[in-house]
């Protein structure tokens, strides 16, 4: 045997008590993980605090889940990293606060197509609705699957209210009023003529129009595009780069 | 006749309430699992009342005994053919997602088959249903022989091959669906997540159970490694898991955290899911495959105690290098960093310690394909556990991130060694689990090793030239300032290697396509007439005594 019973401890315990392996083992793994993840939900400067953060509207929401269902995240990153050439390409760095909403997180981890973490506002509605239709309409290199479905399908969200309830026990701040208008709020904001009432007051920035050209009902079409078009637009991050050097607000290399 | 009556109205009320929740499910999807899961329990209610031995029962007689003297190999013979058939069928879909990457019309215009849906289906069928069901197979084969001792909780130990087989049924046919938490590698939603819990339980019952009453006083090495993998994944998988359903009786949950919180939550799992599911319970079955097709003890113990508990308690910490640059605050980063090159040393020291196992033997690469293989599968895990921590410095991670690199790093260990290991393995499970003198033919197995070997150098090279190419493409500036490259173009420059990495994968897959011929063969009983894979030499003159012969 290698290991010498007389040093007071020897491997041969440990290899002959399952209890006390198992213990070990699990005691070894446990230790990576409590110093490196747990202090991130206590460090204050881990989220730095931005003006402009609001949770989703129900709308954005839906089409949020529909960016998940279809498996967006395998090809498309939603985190711009502090290089020059990603600052140039896709905008600001991203920043923590952008993301405190995201029950999950959607950062991605592959860039098979582009970063999308900005993509709001850098097209119009008529290009979306096009792209995800037949995308190598509108880009021939690409290859993107089609998903003109989307555009067919009315959106069935069920009761919405249930999936604010969800995400404010998770600690989205969500109010009594927002949960209860969920439902209303996705008509309100995906069809002008239903009226706003005071949905933009309740969620800053919101934008409210038709956003797939078929005013007569709510596509999944329409929630996803919702969802695109106010990716990266709630943060003035111009204003919110308290890291940065004055002078150097772009391109922090 | 009690028991009997009580198991099948069991299964009946079961199957009954999975319809109830059918019926009043919030989401279509939803809907369809619980159909799928009443199906499951009229299958075992079906199972319950043709199997049962009514003559006994008649007799007031209990079931006989199985046999003490044999070791408890059925699930294990269920588990090695799961495992080609999910090897197969999530190496299919590998193969037509990188043929999509390709030409895009293959995405059919159907939201079943599209990219975003078929991708999660590859990784976890690879993953969790081809590796899962080796790893639960073989992790039952090594823990009966090497303790001496038949499988405790026989029926828990079935329950457990079931119970995973619905897990997988539920998480494939969700992904078609569109059911996920878009948390990669571990995308099923909040009620199969409970579901792999209860059954991992069970896993972790037998396991122990049998170490329990083992009849050896040493819990030999393999079986470290398959109690780390258990327990590791169990704590992984529940922490990376929790979140609020919207509705008990639909599919879409909230994860519990957000954001930065999440995001290493997530690769905490996500790179322990490689270190353990895909590195320690691999081990094991290294462990004690290949020093049984060597015939040779393990090249040093000492080495195996220090790489064990070095390897399980490093691998934990190299989560952050998949989010390198991001919004993670930067000690995580670099932590993570420094965590993963270290983790390079453990590693190896696996990779030695298998490697040198073939002391005395090393003549068997040239004599069986069988040994072969598992060199190159440590070759494979050696290469790989330095591609990665040389990618997880901050300096590579800014160019490799986010490229085809990593998709040539991950595959050259998923098919290098997990695939490698695995058939090795099973070459070698096959003949002793069905009790046939060989298998049906060595000479295929040479040509899977050799189809598989020139698919993965197809595949490796065309992903690292693919990920350093847009990686310099993306950051390319021209004289004028501006960036040269537009997106478009640099998904217009991946055409030809998308076409040489699909060709590689079919490669891959074609030298597994001839395995199942093999496998199908020998459990068939044929044995193939071919020429041996070596001759010994013998030289008749040579072979006398020598003569003494006086000095004159």
């Amino acid at each position: 045997m290698a290991t010498k019973s007389d040093k007071g401890f020897s491997h041969k315990k440990v290899e002959r008590n399952v209890t006390l392996l198992g213990a070990l083992a699990l005691l070894t793994v446990t230790i990576g993980g409590i110093v490196e993840i747990a202090p991130l939900f206590w460090i204050d400067n881990t989220v730095e605090k931005v003006e402009g953060m609001r949770p989703y509207t129900p709308l954005e929401l839906a089409g949020r889940n529909i960016y998940m269902r279809e498996g967006c995240y395998t090809c498309h990153s939603q985190m711009i990293r502090p290089f020059r050439d990603e600052v140039e390409r896709y905008g600001h760095y991203s920043l923590a606060a952008e993301s405190m909403y995201d029950h999950p997180f959607q950062w991605g981890s592959k860039r098979t197509g582009p970063d999308l973490a900005r993509v709001g506002g850098r097209y119009s509605d008529e290009w979306h609705k096009a792209h995800l239709i037949d995308p190598r309409s509108v880009v021939p290199e690409s290859i993107m699957p089609p998903y003109a479905f989307l555009a067919e399908r009315e959106l069935q969200t069920g009761d919405m209210a249930n999936d604010l309830t969800a995400l404010y026990r998770v600690g989205v701040p969500y109010t009594k009023a927002d949960i209860e208008k969920a439902n209303d709020d996705i008509r309100a904001q995906a069809d002008p003529a239903a009226g706003a009432g005071d949905l933009q007051k309740r969620y800053p920035k919101a934008q409210v129009r038709d956003f797939d050209g078929d005013p007569g009902r709510v596509t999944e079409m329409d929630a996803l595009i919702a969802y695109l078009q106010m990716l990266g637009t709630l943060v003035d991050v111009d204003k919110a780069a308290p890291q940065e050097r004055p002078g150097e607000t772009e391109a922090a290399r | 006749m009690d028991g009997l009556v009580t198991k099948a109205g069991g299964w009946l009320g079961l199957a009954l309430l999975a319809f109830v929740m059918a019926a009043l499910a919030v989401d279509a999807p939803f809907s369809a699992h619980m159909i799928i899961v009443a199906l499951a329990c009229l299958a075992m209610l079906w199972a319950t009342i043709s199997r049962a031995d009514y003559g006994a029962l008649a007799r007031g007689v209990l079931k006989m005994p199985a046999n003490q003297g044999v070791y408890d190999d059925d699930p294990i013979r269920w588990g090695v053919i799961a495992t080609l058939f999910w090897g197969i069928a999530g190496m299919a879909a590998g193969l037509y997602i990188a043929l999509q990457l390709a030409f895009p019309a293959l995405n059919l215009n159907l939201e079943y088959t599209t990219f975003g849906r078929l991708r999660p289906l590859h990784t976890s069928a690879v993953i969790f249903a081809f590796g899962g069901n080796a790893l639960i197979a073989t992790s039952f084969y090594v823990v009966q022989r090497t303790c001496r001792a038949r499988l405790a909780f026989p029926n828990l130990a079935r329950f457990v091959f079931w119970g995973y087989q619905l897990f997988i049924v539920l998480a494939a046919t969700g992904y078609l669906m569109g059911v996920t938490e878009a948390k990669e590698y571990a995308e099923p939603e909040w009620y199969v997540d409970l579901w792999l819990t209860i059954v991992w339980v069970a896993y972790l019952t037998v396991f122990v159970g049998t170490i329990v009453k083992r009849r050896e006083p040493h819990i030999y090495v393999a079986n470290w490694f398959y109690l780390s993998f258990i327990v590791t994944i169990a704590m992984l998988h529940i922490v990376n898991n929790l979140s609020i359903p919207a509705s008990f009786l639909g599919s879409k949950s909230y994860a519990a955290f957000a954001g930065v919180q999440d995001a290493l939550t997530q690769w905490w799992y996500g790179h322990n899911a490689v270190g353990f599911f895909l590195t320690a319970g691999f081990l094991a079955m290294m462990y004690y495959f290949v020093p049984k097709q060597a015939e040779r003890p393990v090249y040093s113990y000492r080495l195996s105690i220090i790489h064990f508990w070095s390897l399980i308690f490093l691998y934990i910490w190299a989560g952050p290098h998949h989010l390198h640059y991001t919004a993670l605050p930067d000690w995580a980063q670099t932590l993570g960093m420094v965590f993963s090159v270290i983790l390079w040393m453990p590693s190896w020291g696996g990779m030695i310690n298998g490697l040198m196992t073939l002391n005395g033997a090393w003549d068997k690469i040239r004599t069986d394909p069988i040994i072969r293989m598992m060199v190159m599968a440590l070759a494979f895990y050696g290469m790989s556990t330095f591609e990665g921590p040389m990618m997880s410095i901050k300096w590579v991670n800014s160019m490799s991130h986010y490229t085809d690199w990593t998709i040539g790093h991950v595959h050259s260990g998923a098919l290098g060694w997990n695939g490698m290991i695995t058939f090795a393995c099973v070459y070698y499970l096959v003949p002793r689990l069905w009790g046939r003198q060989r298998l049906y033919s060595l000479r295929m197995v040479n040509w899977h090793f050799w189809l598989a070997t020139v698919g993965i150098v197809f595949y490796a090279a065309s992903m690292w030239v693919a990920g350093i190419m847009q990686g310099l493409m993306w950051r390319e500036y021209g004289a004028d300032g501006y960036l040269v490259y537009s997106f478009a173009e640099s998904v217009a420059a991946m055409h030809p290697m998308y076409l040489i990495r699909a060709a590689g994968g079919a490669m891959y897959l074609a030298g597994f396509l001839i395995m199942i011929v093999n496998v199908w063969a020998t459990l068939a009983g044929r044995v193939r007439t071919e020429k041996p894979m070596t001759e010994t030499p013998y030289n008749a003159a040579a072979d006398r005594p020598l003569v003494p012969v006086p000095a004159e």
